[in-house]
């Protein structure tokens, strides 16, 4: 997918100021966090299963060449193919070779933010090959020419109303009011699809190393139906997504399923192991597992970095956000959205131009909090700036305005001992005596300008703490 | 209980906002040891914490200052903090901040455990609650309670404030929604994001006028100059006051 990473400012400015997407997003406090916070705490010992997640992902990650040869090993054993892609751009190559040597036409897809980063939609396309989107939310960006607002929930941006109108524009039918008859619809228009198509691609949740197993969690059934209806069945995921064996999958789903939806479990959960074996009725006929770097051994490399690979994508912390909650998913320019976004987007684009995101946040921790698995996005995030500041892992990357280094050695001199602390008080009572009103400033310039617009700042006091301190209690 | 005998000391850290915007802030605080029979003294050296610089990427700037202040608190005793964000600098993010400096790493960390933000030392150490008689009645008021984001989620404080609070003769504690959500300050980040901070400051903004109060309660100057300076523009007729405020109008 292209990075418009650069672009944060105006996304953001652009969400802010349309009340449709204030209004869709204003929904996600009371409902997939506040639901994720339930279960949490209906859960007896959700730490202990944070800990426990958080050790398997470690050790998996700390031994993941280890763990990739076994997937491999047992997805051959198990009739498969498996296919390790150093970047987006291989990853889509196979599949799109793997297509035409098939002559496929129609493929269905379920679920992939992995297929987002290699913006495999728009290369099947441009090779002749129609890809459908199949689960709900995706199928609307589709029709919408969009990209996902929402690592789980991609549609969450448009009301019914407008699915309504974008359903009468694209697919000529009536205008319904009721979600049952916008499902209906979708169904419609998907099943067909569904019998048509000669390929079904979907993401994993997770995939078992010791059985060569992928696992998919859906709520509407579909990602089921690609992985069984077509002949082909294409799994695109992210290297990260490995579990040793089938005992870490139960602890992984609950940590999952609970943080992402509050559900218990989701409708669907779905593991594939190979093809469709010999004495077995359903099944595609051939199956492949696509694992995709891109990007990710960069982090792996990186131990301040290395623990945003425990991600399990179930967006607890795009909802616990409040800047998320306010400018959305499109704003971050790339896949991943939210604060786990502003770490892994910039790390698979470009860290540079991304420099916004890392700065996008108020470091509130209310991600690390919610984080099934402990992220310490704040802490990340704080790398990260320290990064593009002064440029020490990743010193192509150092990208830092004069202005603002010219303030900061500024504010050096001012804290450097209580003189120089006496002086700029002395220093910041006359620079803003053109300002002051009743020890309120209603306005400064740029760059406060936009503070002052809609915050009084306060006056710096006459006389600071430091000197009456000696006074205090005296009459 | 006799408190001359056997008084607790400390050292306040009074943070570079209150010393140079809200020093009323700090006086107060001061008062309230007081009266709690606390040795209050105050190292005349201090400056800032370093966390402006910190947070946005600018360590080596940070660490002149953030390492003068762990020379001269080490072993000193006692460091009251009347911030959460300031306190949760000293006693969590040194330890990134100094990762790679390890002599100053372990003089942080050891000064760490002696660290505490004012409610906490108030609460924790001084129970201040059970003291009888300690808090007199003003004019009945109603107050809600901000959660500092760092004061919430890196110390872990939340219960001490509103115990506090609730102790309070004549002050009624009304919980507003989403009470733990970040006000949208987050230092540079409401000049860097001004619009974004200030869509996120008029939701708290509306949430502490659904609670129907006098004031609005917080352990942080830099959320309240926030808070406060959004409801002084709206003209909210609502006050922002620092915890230690509320507690030394009743002491």
């Amino acid at each position: 997918m292209q990075s418009h990473t650069k672009d944060f400012r105006q996304g953001a400015g652009a969400a802010l100021s349309d009340p449709k997407i204030q209004a869709n997003l204003e929904g996600l406090y009371n409902g997939f966090h506040q639901a994720r916070i339930d279960a949490s705490d209906q859960t007896p010992d959700w730490e202990a299963l944070q800990d426990k997640g958080r050790a398997i992902k470690a050790h998996t990650l700390d031994n993941l060449a280890y763990y990739l040869e076994m997937v491999e090993r047992n997805v051959i054993a198990s009739g498969g193919h498996i296919y390790f892609a150093r970047d987006a751009e291989a990853a889509s190559n196979y599949v799109v070779n793997l297509a035409k040597e098939r002559g496929i036409e129609l493929v269905i897809k379920g679920k992939s933010m992995v297929s987002e980063e290699m913006a495999l939609n728009h290369r099947l396309e441009e090779e002749g090959i129609e890809p459908v989107e199949t689960d709900l939310g995706e199928y609307i960006v589709q029709l919408a020419e969009e990209t996902p607002f929402h690592i789980i929930a991609p549609a969450i941006h448009k009301s019914r109303g407008e699915v309504s109108e974008l359903f009468v524009e694209k697919l000529n039918v009536p205008m319904y009011d009721n979600i049952e008859d916008l499902t209906r619809e979708a169904r419609d228009q998907l099943r067909q699809k569904f019998v048509d198509a000669g390929m079904g691609i979907t993401g994993a949740n997770f995939i078992v190393a010791e059985t060569g197993t992928v696992t998919l969690v859906t709520n509407e059934g579909n990602g089921r139906m690609c992985t069984s209806m077509p002949k082909i069945h294409v799994a695109i995921t992210g290297m990260e997504k490995v579990v040793p064996s089938i005992e870490d999958l139960g602890l992984f789903l609950r940590l999952l399923i609970r943080s992402a939806t509050g559900q218990r479990i989701s409708s669907y959960v779905t593991t594939v192991t190979g093809p469709r074996g010999e004495d077995e009725v359903d099944g595609p006929e051939e199956f492949h597992l696509v694992i995709v770097d891109n990007g990710r051994s960069k982090m792996l490399a990186d131990p301040n970095l290395r623990e945003a690979l425990y991600c399990l994508r179930c967006g607890a912390c795009l909802n616990a956000c409040p800047v998320y909650r306010k400018v959305g998913g499109h704003a971050y320019g790339w896949v991943y959205p939210g604060p786990i976004g502003a770490i892994v987007s910039p790390m698979l684009t470009n860290l540079s131009e991304a420099k916004d995101l890392p700065y996008a946040s108020t470091l509130c921790g209310a991600c690390k909090e919610a984080c099934p698995v402990k992220i310490n996005i704040p802490r990340m995030l704080l790398y990260l700036r320290k990064e593009l500041t002064q440029g020490e892992t990743y010193p192509e990357h150092k990208s830092v305005s004069m202005a603002e280094s010219t303030a900061v050695k500024g504010w050096r001199a001012s804290v450097s001992s209580s003189f120089m602390m006496r002086l700029s008080n002395l220093g910041g009572r006359l620079l803003q005596l053109p300002f002051v009103r009743g020890g309120r400033i209603d306005r400064l310039p740029s760059p406060l300008s936009g503070w002052t617009k809609h915050r009084k700042f306060p006056a710096i006091a006459s006389k600071p703490f430091r000197t009456r301190w000696k006074n205090i209690g005296k009459k | 209980m006799n408190q001359t005998d056997n008084a607790v000391k400390a050292s306040l850290f009074v943070t570079c906002i209150i010393d140079q915007f809200f020093p009323e802030v700090g006086e107060a605080a001061v008062r309230v040891l007081r009266r709690l029979g606390v040795d209050v003294e105050f190292d005349q050296s201090q400056t800032c914490c370093g966390q402006p610089a910190f947070n946005n990427g600018f360590w080596d700037d940070a660490k002149p200052t953030a390492r003068r202040l762990v020379d001269s608190y080490e072993g000193e005793g006692n460091v009251v903090v009347p911030s959460g964000s300031c306190a949760a600098m000293l006693r969590v993010f040194y330890n990134e901040l100094f990762h790679d400096e390890h002599d100053t790493l372990r003089r942080a960390q050891a000064l760490a455990p002696h660290v505490f933000e004012f409610t906490e030392f108030v609460s924790d150490v001084l129970g201040a609650e059970n003291r009888e008689g300690l808090f007199h009645a003003t004019k009945p008021m109603r107050v809600t309670y901000h959660e500092s984001c760092h004061l919430k989620r890196e110390l872990g404080v939340d219960l001490q404030p509103r115990s506090l609070i609730k102790s309070l003769p004549g002050v009624e504690l009304v919980e507003m929604p989403q009470a733990e959500v970040c006000c949208g300050f987050g230092g540079t980040f409401s000049v860097k994001y001004a619009d974004i901070s200030a869509a996120m400051l008029n939701d708290k903004i509306a949430n502490i006028q659904s609670a129907n109060v006098d004031a609005v309660v917080a352990g942080d100057m830099s959320c309240l100059m926030h808070i406060g300076g959004g409801l002084e523009k709206q003209e909210a007729g609502i006050r922002a006051i620092h915890i230690a405020q509320l507690l030394d109008e009743r002491i």
